[in-house]
């Protein structure tokens, strides 16, 4: 069975209505599986307020997110947080929601520089488990008006709640962009590279690096967006701060720019690899030491090796490895391990409660968090 | 503002509370004569005083840990307290709660410049985190205008804003993890060093949690390195709908300031004659300030200064030097000094959608004269959140009252037109029992629930945040 409420009502209405666990999607391209009827958000959908002078869009749930990117992109404007598309990566099909965004606080390279979802994330509405229809933030980007359900319904992956609408605070495009390209560096040098990049005044707004490279050599990216003048002499710079580690060269053709970033983004370097895929965040220091322990048959580097994607043999338990290392990792695909790492202790206690809280009859993607 | 009526076994049992509590804590870092407790009756928000069963101030977790399981098992209630400078009373103690300062505990625990991090005690001012990396050439972004004296941990607890969070953020923006102290005593890390988290976003609901989830004892905090130059202009306008609509303008065209500051008539008549800045005299005025590299700067007040002269300004200065810089920031930054020299006053902290603020100076005008206090406006344009300061005399019998009735009204208005009532200075009990002007009774219950998973007995903070009577079972049930 398959529920897709129109709207908020309907929405609150199937899940008072709920007999047993539902589970919950845009339109599913994020892999995210559960037992229970599907209830699918894709029905509600559009842009209900967008105000480019004061940086806010407001959207259903269900609205497509390229809807989102188009409108926002007529005005000169775009969400900062560059979210990736999972459709290569997981052979999914169907358009990627803003909800499903939300829910899976989905975000790209610019992390390190723009924030989370959650960081551009200023207001949500969503009905809990109980069928009531709540609301939390609102459409300003400052608010400390009680306490910050928002950031804790992005990332939730619906089990706190169905979100029905959500809001945002958007940043202007950029005029220019120029990536340094660094090639051959090793991992530990290319973590120190991208850490220079990231402690240097020049706005790096995105830090890559691949071992294995589009034709199987090293690559270290870095990446500058603004004003064209100043893109170009940030570049520079930072070519000069990084030459004793390797030579650069600096990318400025828009369509070539646009199309690495979109690989490191979705990373397509795995598309069509069989095993699993897994998503790493650890302190970027530790990304070098972590990389060597994995066994991995490739892996990507982003948010200057703060994040780690790997793509592992199935059955090779990941968690195992990082043990003493902190971060966390999740399985994006695959189907052996659990795909959040469990929490332990006083916080496992916590979440479960929270879960139970807004969620008592577990009904919401049960299991899926813990 | 109503507060709780202590409660008598509390209060008689004082002495063996004070003694359990200094038998797990230092000599000295038990505070019960009443002369000494009196420094904690209040915080910035002078207006309501009463001083607390006693004050500690433990100097680590594990101290804190040991003080908050005494009072879980005596059941007393307990208020922390960053550096005390809440504007809306977040640190209020009442007769029957042990005040937990954390002002002992200053200390910089690591800096990591290579993770771009620092982890500190959250005693630790806000301004004294980017004194412990500025030499390397890095800061902490979120900039509170009390930032010379308030603490991380009440930033933390009230997700603390400041002028530049147009571009940098707010604090929950820039925290990466905390060590916190549960009410049973227990010890959680959420968090650190790496980015997001692998559960549910923790950090995020204790961010701006008014100190009413946990005691957070340590944060570990995003620094940035300092950008290459930043500049301002000033611009004056003979009307507040035109600043207002110069502002919308300037975020349309794609530039992103770090900052836009708004003063209107009264607030730069007051400033001038504190301060002397020689602001121009006009209607409103802004300061716009942005950052980068000089082609940056250039290339953006280029923008900037076009789209001023289609609102036909009556002074635009852009600063050619730190001097000027510093002049034009000098009133800006000395505004609520000067207003203070004027009368008592108190602060609003409501914010607007951007597109409001035009009709929202009108309406703050009009109130200002049916209830006959005078207000100044000053505030972060850009992000909509409003600063009104209402002026009134705090000897005069009925004027507190009257201002706190304006104040509401204008609050309410926020709500209104798509806002809120708080955007960085939080609810405490200030705008506690508004709350229900922005929520309904279900989205309090839903809030109200978070906080019964983290302290089911209401035992900390209880009587801020929510309307005293939606909390009133709960706090019973303790």
């Amino acid at each position: 069975m398959s529920l897709k409420p129109r709207d908020e009502k309907q929405l609150s209405e199937a899940i008072a209505a709920a007999k047993g666990p539902l589970r919950i999607v845009g339109n599913g391209t994020r892999g995210v599986m559960c037992e229970g009827d599907v209830l699918t958000t894709a029905a509600m959908s559009g842009i209900s307020l967008y105000e480019p002078g004061a940086l806010t869009v407001v959207a259903a749930a269900g609205t497509p997110l390229a809807e989102i990117e188009a409108a926002l992109a007529a005005e000169g404007q775009r969400l900062p947080f560059e979210p990736m598309d999972h459709r290569g990566l997981l052979g999914t099909k169907g358009e990627p929601t803003i909800g499903g965004v939300v829910a899976a606080n989905i975000s790209g390279p610019r992390r390190v520089q723009a924030g989370a979802c959650r960081d551009s994330l200023i207001g949500v509405r969503f009905v809990d488990g109980r069928g009531d229809v709540l609301k939390n933030g609102g459409r300003v980007m400052k608010n400390v008006t009680g306490y910050d359900l928002v950031k804790l319904m992005a990332g939730a992956h619906g089990t706190l709640g169905v979100i029905s609408e959500v809001a945002f605070k958007v940043l202007p495009d950029v005029a220019a962009t120029a990536v340094l390209l660094i090639n051959g560096l090793s991992d530990a040098d290319a973590v120190l590279a991208m850490s220079r990049a990231l402690g240097s005044p020049y706005e790096v707004s995105g830090a890559a690096h691949t071992p294995n490279g589009i034709d199987g050599h090293p690559v270290t990216m870095i990446r500058m967006e603004g004003f064209k003048a100043s893109v170009a002499y940030r570049a520079e710079q930072l070519r000069v701060l990084l030459a004793d580690l390797g030579e650069g060269v600096i990318e400025t053709d828009p369509a070539r720019v646009s199309a690495g970033w979109k690989w490191v983004r979705d990373v397509e370097a795995f598309d069509g690899h069989e095993g699993n895929v897994w998503r790493i965040s650890v302190k970027p220091s530790d990304a070098p030491q972590v990389v060597a322990g994995l066994g991995a048959n490739a892996v990507l580097l982003d948010w200057g090796g703060g994040l780690i994607w790997a793509l592992m043999p199935q059955g090779a338990d990941m968690r195992a490895k990082m043990r003493d290392v902190r971060g966390h990792a999740t399985l994006v695909r695959g189907t052996d391990f659990s795909r959040f790492q469990p929490e332990v202790g006083p916080l496992a206690s916590i979440s479960a409660g929270l879960r139970a809280q807004f969620d008592p009859r577990g009904i919401l993607n049960a299991g899926l968090m813990g | 503002m109503e507060m709780p009526k202590p409660d008598d076994a509390i209060l008689a049992n004082k002495a063996q509370i004070v003694a359990r509590l200094q038998s797990v804590l230092p000599n000295g870092a038990v505070i019960s004569v009443e002369a000494e407790t009196k420094a904690y009756e209040c915080d910035a928000l002078s207006a309501y005083r009463c001083p607390p069963l006693c004050a500690v101030l433990p100097t680590n977790t594990e101290e804190v840990s040991a003080v908050l399981k005494i009072c879980h098992d005596m059941g007393v209630p307990v208020v922390p307290r960053g550096a005390g400078t809440s504007l809306a009373g977040g640190a209020l103690p009442t007769a029957d709660s042990v005040i937990l300062g954390v002002a002992r505990m200053s200390d910089v625990l690591e800096t990591d410049y290579d993770n771009r991090i620092i982890r500190v005690q959250s005693g630790r001012t806000n301004l004294s985190v980017t004194g412990a990396v500025e030499e390397e050439g890095f800061f902490y972004a979120p900039d509170p205008s009390s930032q010379l004296a308030c603490a991380i941990a009440g930033n933390i607890a009230m997700n603390s804003g400041g002028a530049h969070c147009l571009k940098y953020g707010v604090t929950t923006n820039n925290l990466l993890g905390v060590v916190m102290v549960l009410m049973d005593g227990s010890v959680v890390e959420v968090g650190g060093a790496h980015l997001d988290a692998g559960g549910l976003d923790l950090l995020g609901l204790i961010c701006g949690s008014e100190g009413q989830l946990g005691v957070v004892t340590e944060a570990t905090l995003k620094i940035l390195p300092k950008p290459e130059g930043a500049r301002p202009v000033l611009i004056g306008f003979d009307s507040n709908e035109v600043a207002g609509a110069c502002v919308s303008d300037i975020i349309k065209a794609g530039v992103l300031p770090v900052a836009i500051e708004f003063m209107d008539r009264p607030c730069i008549e007051a400033t001038e004659a504190f301060a002397h800045a020689g602001y121009p005299e006009c209607e409103a005025l802004l300061i716009v300030e942005v950052e980068g590299s000089d082609a940056e700067i250039d290339a953006q007040l280029e923008v900037i200064t076009a789209i001023a002269e289609q609102h036909n300004p009556v002074e635009l200065r852009q600063s050619k030097s730190e001097e000027e810089s510093a002049k034009i920031w000098l009133g800006r930054k000395s505004a609520f000094g000067a207003m203070g020299q004027i009368n008592d006053y108190m602060c609003l902290d409501g914010t607007i959608p951007v597109s409001a603020l035009p009709y929202v100076l009108k309406r703050i005008g009009e109130m200002s004269t049916e209830y006959g206090l005078d207000v100044g406006n000053v505030f972060h344009a850009g992000d909509g959140n409003m600063h009104p300061l209402i002026l009134y005399d705090a000897n005069k019998p009925g004027d507190l009252e009257k201002c706190e009735a304006f104040g509401a009204d204008v609050l309410r208005l926020c709500v209104e037109v798509g806002g809120c009532l708080t955007g960085e200075h939080g609810v405490g009990i200030e705008k506690r029992d508004l709350m229900v002007d922005q929520f309904n009774g279900v989205d309090l219950e839903a809030q109200l629930r978070v906080k019964d998973v983290f302290d089911p007995k209401w035992l900390l903070n209880p009587a801020k945040v929510f309307p005293l009577d939606a909390s009133a079972s709960r706090r019973a049930s303790q």
